[in-house]
């Protein structure tokens, strides 16, 4: 069994690798990812595709399909509602079953494909219930009607019995967030869950998040690409880049102090809701596009983007993450001078 | 701008689409995507077409172009009604309105190489000569930001950025007067689409290029658009110069989208309004308003077919609202 000193942390990656076996050779989708994620705590992991945000979720549930991927090296340390800690790189199969939709919640972007068409949304929701908590089927029902009520599914004890085709988007997704938290877990996995929503009920699902969180103190691991989204759920965020994290740090620090070049064009490339045609500043884009997983470049893997790269930036060893302020760290050989 | 006759002039334009059902697959209902649509488009303008999904802003865009046959409505373009036109007089037109889709995956043919997927317009239309194809193309190409070596190459060695500039070359390849954007970089990555909005900023003005750039991201249409409208289960709701809807939006439709786009900054105020529920079915929109049933601020009068009609509240402001008592964003409250 591992050990976690800190009590308060739910998720603690340490050096996490995942590879590919692929025709053009290994691809190292996710290279050296290391994070914490606290009770009561939202971290969202923010990159682009590429960038191994979402295989690194997947790892975590231990997801990932083998071959031609595998877990090459790491340690991701979860503690367990009993307090005890496993590093599920390496759990067995059968602990992964115990704590896969119990213990970790999972949703996914896509809110059809994740519910069975054939079932009734409270047969499924009470079906995670049955497995897990060994309810027998009215209490499952009665379970799952409550969860249908707290995500807020208008005429709950109605549609409780209809099918997901016969719901809005907007309406599956709270199904989801609904058997994600049936069982009370203690990290929520949540996967781009609001970028198949218009923008109204992605505001709507957020707030619902928000909430339960303030009422269960789940962690949640919040995978996402977009910024905006960042800065309205989370608390610390990690800025994910070709496999590596870039940089990390609390929301406010990240966004109003960012130290790393990816992390800057990035924010600076979004146009703003106030920025208008006349605005003579064009959008700040960032040149060329994300370096295939199988030929990463030496030294920095954003060197060749970056307008402040100098020669050592891929010439040298990659740099580490440096503490750039209390609970702020980037990779970046030039952050003191950019 | 406003006195010349604008380049296309749309007027209750309307699109249906049969909902077939039983033994003989008769339609048993009709969904009306775009209702009553009426909307200038000036020379060199950009209008930008907001809405959710079920809005009805892509359909919109494919009638415009006739891609999709509108229901009703009249669509003239640079003086000439296009509804009745006979397929071969339409072709001729097309080669003045074009359009870009929104996913550079689906959109490009993975057998033809580059050359042929720009080359092939120029061939329906009858543009240039043999000889100076390739001298057009590689122009063309390097327009839009690629080398003219991109020509013979296939789509798929191509990330979705370059894949969205095949698709602006191959959409400029005939020097339309006006382009249809349907969420030209909605599929992109974010440093990439702020390549691809540059570059469709750039073209527009040097081209002095009249566009309708439908997409649900209001900060990429704000900073792309003159004028911006807003439609809601098939029904423009506002309508305004761009500088007028984001500061001042008179309708609570728009009020809501605004307040609901995620801002990049930790501390934004979040003056939310939340709306209720989900769009209601385009099978049954309701009565008068097809907003009320979400509207935080409806009336029973809302409810009234008078509550659809347009109405101008400051210069080139047009809202279908009968409410002038909309607070302003900032003061507005969850």
């Amino acid at each position: 069994m591992a050990t976690l000193t800190d009590s308060d942390v739910t998720l603690d990656i340490r050096n996490l690798q995942t590879h590919f076996a692929t025709d053009r050779g290994v691809s190292k989708a996710v290279d050296g990812v290391s994070f914490t994620v606290r009770r009561n705590e939202t971290l969202a992991v923010v990159g682009e595709s590429g960038s191994g945000k979402s295989v690194t979720s997947l790892s975590t549930m231990r997801l990932i399909q083998s071959p031609p991927g595998r877990i090459a090296g790491g340690e991701i340390l979860f503690r367990r509602r009993d307090g005890s800690v496993h590093d599920l790189a390496k759990a067995p199969e059968s602990l992964m079953r115990k704590i896969r939709g119990n213990e970790i919640g999972m949703i996914f972007q896509e809110p059809m494909t994740s519910l069975n068409p054939v079932y009734t949304v409270g047969d499924q929701i009470g079906e995670t219930l049955r497995l897990h908590q060994k309810l027998d089927r009215p209490a499952a029902r009665a379970a799952a009607l409550a969860m249908l009520k707290m995500v807020g599914i208008p005429a709950a004890d109605r549609r409780i019995d209809e099918y997901p085709h016969q719901m809005s988007g907007g309406m599956r997704q709270r199904v989801i967030i609904a058997m994600a938290l049936a069982c009370r877990p203690t990290l929520l996995i949540a996967d781009e869950p609001t970028t198949a929503l218009d923008v109204t009920i992605q505001a709507q699902i957020l707030d619902l998040m928000r909430r339960l969180q303030a009422d269960t103190g789940t962690s949640i691991l919040f995978i996402t690409h977009n910024l905006g989204v960042v800065a309205e759920i989370a608390h610390r965020v990690a800025v994910m880049y070709a496999g590596r994290v870039v940089e990390e740090g609390d929301v406010r620090s990240l966004f109003k102090n960012p130290r790393h070049p990816y992390t800057r064009g990035l924010l600076a490339c979004m146009p703003h809701l106030g920025q208008g045609k006349g605005a003579s500043a064009r959008l700040e884009a960032i040149p060329g596009t994300v370096p295939s997983p199988t030929a990463r470049p030496g030294g920095c893997v954003f060197a060749p983007r970056c307008a402040h790269a100098q020669p050592a930036c891929t010439t040298a060893e990659e740099p580490a993450l440096e503490l750039v302020e209390p609970g702020h760290t980037a990779r970046c050989r030039r952050w003191r001078e950019i | 701008m406003t006195n010349a006759e604008p380049l296309l002039r749309i007027r209750n334009l309307q699109k249906r689409f049969p909902i077939r059902g039983g033994l003989l697959q008769r339609p048993v209902a009709w969904v009306n995507a775009v209702d009553d649509l009426s909307l200038d488009i000036h020379r060199g303008e950009v209008v930008g077409l907001v809405g959710e999904s079920g809005s009805g802003k892509t359909t919109a865009g494919r009638s415009i172009l006739r891609l999709l046959e509108p229901t009703a409505g009249s669509i003239r373009f640079d003086g000439q009604e296009i509804t009745g036109l006979s397929k071969d007089a339409m072709r001729a037109q097309r080669r003045r309105m074009q359009i870009v889709f929104q996913d550079p995956y689906a959109s490009l043919d993975p057998r033809q190489r580059v050359r042929d997927v720009i080359g092939e317009a120029l061939d329906i239309h009858g543009i240039g000569t043999k000889e100076d194809r390739r001298d057009r193309i590689a122009a063309l190409l390097h327009k839009v930001g690629l080398t003219a070596d991109a020509m013979d190459r296939f789509p798929h060695e191509f990330s979705g950025g370059q894949r969205q500039r095949i698709g602006i070359a191959r959409a400029l390849a005939v020097e339309p007067d006006f382009i249809v954007a349907d969420e030209p970089v909605s599929a992109l990555d974010v440093s990439v689409q702020a390549q691809v909005v540059n570059l469709l900023r750039d073209l527009q003005q040097e081209l002095g290029l009249a566009v309708l750039f439908i997409a649900h991201d209001l900060a990429v249409v704000r900073y792309i658009s003159d004028r911006v409208a807003v439609m809601y289960l098939g029904r423009m709701m506002e309508i305004a110069p761009s500088e007028s809807l984001y500061d001042r939006p008179r309708h609570p439709y728009t009020l809501a989208l605004l307040s609901a786009a995620p801002t990049p900054d930790p501390d934004a105020p979040r003056n939310r309004v939340l709306l209720d529920g989900d769009i209601p079915s385009p099978m049954n929109p309701p009565s008068g308003c097809v907003f009320r049933t979400r509207c935080p601020f409806a009336l029973p009068a809302c409810a009234e077919p008078a509550a659809r009609a347009m109405r101008e509240v400051a210069p080139g402001h047009h809202v279908a609202c009968i409410r002038d008592d909309i607070p302003a964003p900032a003061s507005a409250v969850v």
